[in-house]
């Protein structure tokens, strides 16, 4: 094949077949870009970033509906419908069910997010440029997690969403704390880079290759024929290794020392951020390397798709070097049998660091004073939870398809929700301390005399987080327990699962003390004699923002159907 | 879909809510208290007279919403769905069971309202968190979906703990974490049990004529729909869930969790979950503190709805589901029936403080419900009689309404005096009687019907459970008739104590003032109540008796059956009847008679 072939062909796909699907990337890209443009013309130095921003995101939430919209099984389906799996830019990236829904989800959680940073007024004008552009830089690299394929673009995803975060973390420039933390999260997660970066290449190093459904086949090839005896323990050290990456930004125990102080440090606004979309675009991809590496995807399609662009790939060297040998067909259930044993290493793994994530998250949050760090702990054990149904979805993929769907379907709606909720309780975080100029819990005593509509909304918000009815919080947890419970009654990975549902359980009750704490001081407590007091009325700008984000969290709690369809959408690439 | 009673149900459970809403909305001026408190006392009598008109068995018209006396199944039901991909729907329904308990919350709820005048602290907050529960407790009694049902008993904690945490006494926080502690656990633990009941259900299993008694079709779904969907059909409908529960090869039954059958496992997690509830000795220590700390009008509603909550759960959702389990399983729920009946009483022996013996005689009264449910007494012997579990299970629900009143009535008299004096020390009391007249008269009388003096409501259910407990277990019938003992030492000793003796020594004897229009008229029909439902019963078993005999009836039925088959198979058990042999020694008795 000459130069010109090759060209021809790469071009080609790269147009026809990736571009369309990555159009909300495309978008977030362009606004950067506009951002970074605006700040160099005198003229226009005065328009405000924070719009462009809202404006590139207000597009790539539109795309990334209409991807959603035209998935297979969709309800709200016009005439295009995609196809259920595509490989994009030779395998580098994948596109189905759960990359278009955690982009949808971003998305919509920017456009929220936005609003709410020009509402609680930090970046200020002079930073705005800088914080919008990083901030859809990291997102953009969370878009990447959500759709990686491939262990090179599941590392450099992973930086890219981490080190616009860093510079975020630090953003408040003045301040001793925030620039700790900025440090602090930097060094963390080098160190986990490059601990990762050594799982990936002792992974790609005995498999020969870097796409995670040729992974797979290597694995399935290499348990099959018994070689996993041989080399399983390179391989069992460099999943080891990579999931020091993914704790990491899943801040799952114990790589979750950052988190604290992190948020502690920074703005309440990036604590925001980083606890919700960081944390989607993690377990995203969590799920995506579980389930290629457990499961794997039947090659059919993939393999046509890799051998027209095949020579493309090689000569830009990224190819999965297994390619030339993938004939020997591997059948699905084959390989999923065959796969058994890399399943069971990956349910223990996750199961083991959930279980310890959610109890250590929930005891540690007790002792907290702190209300930025108070929620950290909260989000370390949210991560636990969300943990859960990744782990008992993998479990049952060999054993109850459906059963694999709907726990990928309660991930995705523990997203939809955790969206709300978690950025609801930073919203009344960032409102309250821009009128007490303090964080600390002690603080908001006797906060209902002067602002009664913010206490009931954050404590909706808490309330939900513990996961009681009628909120939404309830719902994603009874969707994990459900899921664990399907695990066990069709038998998949018994003893993790009835830990894993124990354990959920000892830990919502676990959880009730110190988020009730919080409500408790807001209500019961007496307001402190002197400093300041905060009157947030429900009829102001603040007060309508939080009405918006916090009402979801109720009406999510009732009316969870639609949301539910869109997350067995999703959870569709389970099964 | 014509369903006439869609909409007088949902009034009555979400107009609270509602009224709540917009209380809390800054329409009304913080400082307009007594209208807060006008608006909310109105709303809960209307609601009380919309659920007295839905249960006037004159209302009934062709197909309409009335009750229909002497109807054993659900009636008024409503169905609408609310979550598809679950099968979870909006069902409520009405039987015997729950009205008698619908209206005792409405009407509880009304006398709460208006004996919550002396609050003063956040007005508008209490009452939009009263009206809040109210909804909830509505909301339990009336779904007939678990997920439904479930929500509902979860939406009554919130509220409860703020009431106790907020508006009570010195030590509220404790009490208020305690009470809302005890119950996540419960409520956690019923979660598994739902969980397990529904991915194990399969409305398949069931006939045509099934599917349309447990209002499984509906017109968009009828039963030939659901045979033809592939899988299993799992249902949260509780009527479902039951008639699956009983079929004679039940799901539940066969399926093996660590050694104990599915059905063993549902039972003992909502078993701990309701009686956590009710509260059974050992689980009982939150409501000392939550009633000792609690408002008075709070108080009353705890005691008197409640604690309810627990034994209806029982009633309702334990046994019809899991009937193997509960008939292997007997013996545990009587036990901890009589254990805390004892209990409760000797402690309140003990108490010094007035609110905390009432608390504990509450205890004490609930232990004879669970006594009455738990009797199976239609094994004892080969008879398979059912007329004496029913007639224990009458007795447990006469109790529970009876307890509602008089309980609610003693915490209230209670709650009248420590707004006079400040203090419940039983010790301090004395020579009430010569300060306050009329108040004294009624009190009384509230603590005869609690001590079940014939001739008031306690006495009716307290005799019921203990004759039925007799075919169950000589011992159990003696110790509860001990107990009644008991509850004459305590009450008697109390009355004494309070209202008897020569003058009032205790601090604040010049605030004795007489009692007052409104707390009389809250006083009065809770004693009219009392005596009415000591000397006219049958008003109330109209009602309850056609539903818990039919209960009764086919749960006895299906424990012939399941013995038939064992003694027919001889030596050989039926791999699902396997464990209740192991465990009940009731049944040994019976198989091994010839």
């Amino acid at each position: 094949m000459n130069l010109a072939a090759l060209l021809t062909s790469t071009f080609r796909d790269t147009l026809s077949t990736s571009m369309p699907l990555v159009r909300p990337e495309a978008c977030l890209a362009v606004s950067i870009v506009l951002i970074l443009l605006l700040r160099t013309l005198p003229l226009l130095k005065k328009l405000d970033s924070g719009l462009v921003a809202l404006g590139g995101v207000c597009f790539a939430l539109w795309y990334a509906w209409s991807d959603v919209r035209a998935l297979p099984g969709s309800p709200w389906a016009l005439v295009n419908v995609s196809a259920a799996r595509v490989e994009l830019f030779t395998g580098l990236l994948v596109y189905d069910s759960l990359t278009a829904y955690v982009r949808l989800l971003l998305m919509g959680f920017l456009v929220l997010y936005i609003l709410f940073t020009k509402v609680s007024g930090i970046p200020d004008h002079e930073d705005g440029a800088d914080f919008y552009t990083l901030m859809l830089g990291a997102t953009l690299g969370m878009c990447l997690m959500a759709s990686a394929n491939h262990l090179l673009m599941i590392f450099m995803a992973v930086e890219m969403a981490s080190v616009p975060s860093y510079v975020m973390a630090g953003l408040l420039k003045g301040r001793r704390t925030s620039s700790e933390a900025a440090l602090k999260y930097a060094v963390f997660g080098a160190g986990a880079a490059g601990v990762m970066l050594y799982g990936v290449s002792l992974l790609a190093g005995v498999l020969g290759t870097c796409h995670l459904p040729s992974m797979a086949l290597r694995l399935a090839d290499l348990s099959a024929s018994g070689g996993l005896e041989t080399c399983g323990i390179i391989l069992a050290l460099g999943g080891l290794m990579m999931s020091v990456g993914l704790a990491f930004k899943l801040s799952a125990v114990p790589f979750h020392f950052w988190c604290p102080d992190v948020f502690e440090g920074a703005a309440a606004e990036v604590g925001a951020f980083l606890s919700v979309a960081s944390k989607a675009a993690a377990i995203a991809l969590l799920v995506r390397v579980a389930f290629g590496l457990g499961v794997g995807v039947d090659m059919g399609d993939a393999v046509a798709v890799l051998d027209s662009s095949n020579s493309t790939a090689m000569f830009q060297g990224v190819a999965p070097l297994h390619s030339q040998k993938v004939p020997d067909v591997v059948v699905d259930s084959q390989r999923l049998v065959a796969l058994e044993d890399v399943r069971h290493f990956i349910v223990s793994l996750i199961g083991l660091l959930a279980a310890v994530t959610c109890t250590f998250g929930n005891l540690a949050a007790y002792g907290q004073t702190n209300i930025k760090r108070l929620l950290a702990y909260s989000t370390i054990a949210h991560a636990g939870y969300l943990m859960m149904p990744v782990a008992a979805g993998l479990a049952m993929a060999g054993i109850n398809p459906q059963g694999s769907q709907a726990a990928i379907a309660a991930v995705a709606f523990y997203l939809g929700t955790y969206v709300f909720m978690n950025l609801g309780a930073f919203a009344i975080v960032a409102v309250l301390r821009n009128q007490l100029r303090s964080e600390e819990i002690a603080s908001y005593a006797g906060l209902v005399r002067t602002s009664p509509g913010i206490v009931v909304a954050m404590a909706v918000v808490l309330v939900s987080l513990i996961g009681l009815p009628p909120l939404a919080g309830f719902v994603s947890k009874f969707l994990i327990f459900a899921s664990l419970y399907q695990a066990i009654s069709s038998g998949a990975e018994r003893p993790m699962m009835i830990l894993l549902l124990v354990l959920g359980g000892v830990n919502t009750v676990v959880s009730l003390f110190y988020y009730l704490r919080v409500v408790k001081v807001m209500t019961a407590d007496p307001p402190p004699e002197q400093g300041r007091h905060a009157e947030i009325p429900m009829v102001s700008l603040s007060g309508a923002m939080i009405t918006g984000i916090v009402f979801p969290v109720v009406f999510l709690g009732v009316f969870w159907s639609g949301l539910y369809v869109l997350a067995m959408l999703a959870g569709g690439m389970a099964s | 879909m014509n369903q006439p009673a869609l909409l007088p149900f949902s009034l009555l459970v979400f107009l609270p809510a509602c009224v709540a809403l917009v209380i809390a909305l800054p329409i009304i001026p913080r400082q307009r208290e007594d209208l807060v408190r006008w608006i909310a006392l109105t709303t809960t009598a209307i609601v009380f007279m919309l659920s007295v008109w839905l249960a006037l068995p004159g209302g009934v018209t062709a197909g309409g919403v009335g009750f229909m006396l002497g109807e054993p199944d659900m009636q008024s039901v409503i169905k609408l769905p609310w979550i598809q991909s679950f099968g979870i729907e909006y069902l409520l329904g009405v039987d015997g069971i729950s009205m008698p308990l619908v209206v005792l919350t409405t009407f509880l709820s009304m006398l709460s309202a208006a004996a919550s005048w002396p609050i003063t602290k956040h007005v508008k907050a209490y009452f939009v968190l009263f009206l809040l529960l109210e909804t909830g407790m509505l909301g339990v009694f009336m779904s007939l979906d678990f997920f439904l049902f479930y929500v509902f008993w979860e939406v009554m904690l919130l509220p409860m703990y703020f009431l106790i945490g907020i508006w009570g006494g010195p030590r509220r926080e404790y009490a208020a974490i305690k009470f809302f502690l005890y119950t996540l656990v419960g409520s956690v633990l019923m979660l598994l049990a739902i969980l397990m009941l529904y991915f194990t259900s399969d409305l398949k299993l069931l006939s045509d004529e099934q599917l349309v008694a447990v209002h499984a079709v509906s017109p968009f779904m009828d039963a030939a729909t659901i045979r033809s969907l592939p899988g299993p059909q799992h249902t949260f409908n509780l009527l479902a869930l039951a008639a699956i529960g009983q079929l004679p090869e039940s799901p539940f039954a066969a399926a093996q969790i660590l050694g104990l059958s599915l059905e063993t496992w549902a039972f003992l997690l909502l078993l701990i979950g309701f009686a956590i509830k009710v509260p059974i000795v050992p689980f009982h220590t939150w409501l000392p503190d939550a009633h000792v700390e609690a408002p008075t009008p709070i108080s009353m509603i705890l005691a008197g709805v409640l604690l309810k909550l627990g034994g209806y759960g029982i009633l309702r959702i334990c046994y019809p589901i899991c009937p193997g389990a509960g008939l292997s399983l007997a013996w545990l729920v009587c036990g901890i029936g009589v254990l805390s009946m004892l209990y409760g009483a000797f402690a309140a022996l003990a108490q010094k403080d007035f609110k905390r013996m009432v608390a504990y005689s509450s205890v004490s009264h609930m232990g004879y419900v669970m006594l009455g449910l738990g009797v199976w007494s239609a094994v004892a012997g080969q008879e398979y009689r059912w007329e004496y579990w029913a007639q224990g299970v009458n007795g447990a629900m006469f109790q529970m309404i009876a307890h509602g009143i008089s309980s609610a009535g003693m915490f209230f008299m209670v709650g009248v005096l420590y707004d006079r004096v400040h203090h419940r020390n039983l010790e301090e009391f004395g020579g009430i009687f010569n300060r306050m007249p009329v108040y004294s008269g009624l009190a009384v009388a509230i603590f005869f019907a609690g001590l079940g003096l014939p001739g008031m409501c306690g006495f009716i259910g307290e005799v019921l459970v203990t004759l039925s407990s007799w075919n169950y277990s000589r011992l159990f019938a003696s110790l509860s008739a001990f107990t009644v003992i008991l509850t004459a030492g305590y009450i008697l000793w109390a009355i004494q104590r309070v209202y008897l003796g020569a003058e009032y020594k205790g601090p604040h004897g010049e605030d004795l003032v007489p009692i007052t229009r409104r707390e009389l008229a809250i006083a009065t029909p809770l004693v009219a109540l009392a005596i009415l439902f000591g000397i006219y019963p049958q008003g109330l078993f109209n009602y309850i008796s056609p539903t818990v005999n039919k209960q009764c009836q086919t749960l006895a039925a299906w424990t012939r059956d399941v013995n038939d088959a064992v003694r027919l198979n001889g030596g050989i058990i039926e791999p699902q009847s396997a464990t209740q042999q192991k465990t009940s020694p009731i049944l040994d008795s019976a198989v091994l008679q010839p």
